[in-house]
C-alpha cells in the first residue's frame, strides 16, 4: 500500500460506504447477531426506513430468514462474527441446494492480535468451514477493499445466484480493548 | 398431558382441513412428516417444501413474512423440527409479524427416524413457550372442535405470530414426496409470486 492508498484508507468510512452498497443494491433486510466491528453497520441499517432488521437468538436463524425473504422477492445480509459461522453450517445446505443468493458479512477473530484464545479455534477454521458447505469466501482486509468486495459480492449474489460470505479481516477492525 | 398414543386428530385429516381454504396463504412445511402432509393435501405453487436445513421453517416462513406482508404465511412443521428452533421463536417473538401463523403437528415423537420421544413427550409445552415470547395466540389444540375454532381464528387478521399446537396421533403414513430438487420448487414459487427466477 502506499502513501496516498494508506491516506484513503484511513478516510474511508467503511461502514457507511457499505450502507450506501446496500442501498444502491436495494437491500431491504439485514438480519444480525452483534459484533463490535458490525455496531456502526447494524446502526445506520436499523435507522434506516427502507432495511428491515432483525437481531437474532444465533446465526443460522439468518440463513433461513434470508431465503424465505428471496422466495418472497426481498433481498437481504446478514451480519455476523466469524464464531457465529460455525453456527450455520447445516442451515446453509438450504441456500446452497435451492441456489438462493446469500450475502454474508462476518467480521473476523482470532487471526490478528486476538486476546482470547477462545476465539481461535473457530476464527482459524470459519473460511475452510465456509468452502467445505459451498459458500464462496473472498477476504478483504483494508476499508477500500471491504467496499469493493461487498459491492461486487452484491452482484455475484442477487444476480448470480451465489452465496458469498465476505471475510472483514481482523486486522482492518482493530486490536480489542480490555 | 395428552398422549399422543390416543390422541384424536390425525395427521393428514388435520392439514387437509387447515388448508382447504387457503385462498392466497402460502405454505412453508417442515421436512419429514409435514412436508408430505401438505403436498398429501393437494400440491401447489405457493408451498415451499423443506426436505433438510431442520429448524428452518418457521425461520423461512418468518422471512417470507417480513418480504410479504400483505400476504398470511403459514409454516406446518413437526414437533422435533420446532424444537430445534426455540430461539427462532424468540426472534419472530420479538420482530411481532402479523401475518404469520405456525402450525406444530405434534405427535411428541421422531417419527421419521424409529419414533423416538421428543422433548414434548417428556413435558415440554411449546404453546407456554409461545405465550412467553410474544406470540399473539398461543394454544394447544386436542379436539376436532378445537381445530374447528382455531381455523375460524386464524382466518381472521392478528396483531402478532400465533403459534397452534396440534396434538396428533403417532402413526407412520405413506409417504406423498413433492418434489426434491429445491430450485425447481424455488423457481415455481417465485413465478407463483410474480418474481423472476433472479
Amino acid at each position: 500500500m502506499n502513501v496516498d492508498e494508506l491516506e484513503r484508507a484511513v478516510e474511508i468510512d467503511w461502514p457507511a460506504e457499505l450502507h450506501e452498497v446496500f442501498r444502491r443494491a436495494a437491500v431491504g433486510l439485514v438480519c444480525y447477531v452483534p459484533d463490535a466491528g458490525h455496531t456502526a453497520l447494524i446502526n445506520l441499517c436499523t435507522a434506516d426506513e427502507d432495511i428491515v432488521t432483525n437481531v437474532l437468538t444465533t446465526e443460522e436463524e439468518g440463513i433461513a430468514i434470508s431465503t424465505g425473504a428471496w422466495l418472497g422477492g426481498t433481498r437481504s445480509a446478514i451480519l455476523m462474527q466469524s464464531s457465529g459461522v460455525g453456527n450455520c453450517i447445516n442451515m446453509l445446505s438450504l441456500p446452497v441446494i435451492a441456489r438462493v443468493p446469500l450475502l454474508m458479512l462476518v467480521t473476523m477473530r482470532g487471526e490478528w492480535a486476538e486476546f482470547n484464545p477462545w476465539q481461535n479455534p473457530m476464527g482459524q477454521a470459519t473460511q475452510a468451514s465456509l468452502e467445505a458447505i459451498g459458500v464462496t469466501v473472498m477476504r478483504a482486509d483494508t476499508a477500500t477493499d471491504v467496499v469493493e468486495t461487498v459491492e461486487q459480492a452484491t452482484t455475484m449474489a442477487y444476480h448470480g445466484d451465489q452465496q458469498i460470505a465476505v471475510l472483514i479481516g481482523q486486522r482492518l477492525l482493530g486490536k480489542k480493548k480490555w | 398431558m395428552v398422549t399422543t398414543m390416543s390422541a384424536v386428530l390425525e395427521r393428514r385429516d388435520a392439514v387437509a382441513r387447515l388448508l382447504a381454504d387457503r385462498a392466497d396463504d402460502l405454505v412453508v412445511t417442515g421436512l419429514g412428516s409435514p412436508t408430505y402432509d401438505v403436498h398429501a393435501a393437494g400440491d401447489h405453487d405457493g408451498n415451499y417444501y423443506l426436505w433438510g436445513a431442520m429448524g428452518g421453517a418457521s425461520m423461512v416462513g418468518f422471512g417470507l413474512a417480513q418480504a410479504q406482508p400483505g400476504r398470511r404465511v403459514l409454516v406446518i412443521t413437526g414437533d422435533g423440527e420446532q424444537l430445534m428452533a426455540l430461539g427462532g421463536l424468540a426472534t419472530i417473538g420479538a420482530a411481532r409479524p402479523t401475518n404469520l401463523d405456525i402450525v406444530v403437528l405434534d405427535n411428541e415423537h421422531y417419527g421419521e427416524t424409529g419414533m423416538q420421544t421428543s422433548h414434548t413427550g417428556l413435558g415440554i409445552d411449546l404453546a407456554a413457550i409461545g405465550s412467553a415470547i410474544g406470540f399473539a395466540d398461543s394454544r394447544v389444540v386436542t379436539t376436532h372442535d378445537e381445530l374447528a375454532r382455531l381455523i375460524s381464528d386464524h382466518a381472521a387478521p392478528s396483531e402478532g405470530p400465533r403459534l397452534a399446537v396440534l396434538k396428533i396421533r403417532a402413526e407412520n403414513l405413506p409417504r406423498s414426496m413433492p418434489p426434491r430438487d429445491a430450485v425447481l420448487i424455488k423457481n415455481r414459487f417465485r413465478a407463483h409470486l410474480g418474481l423472476h427466477p433472479n
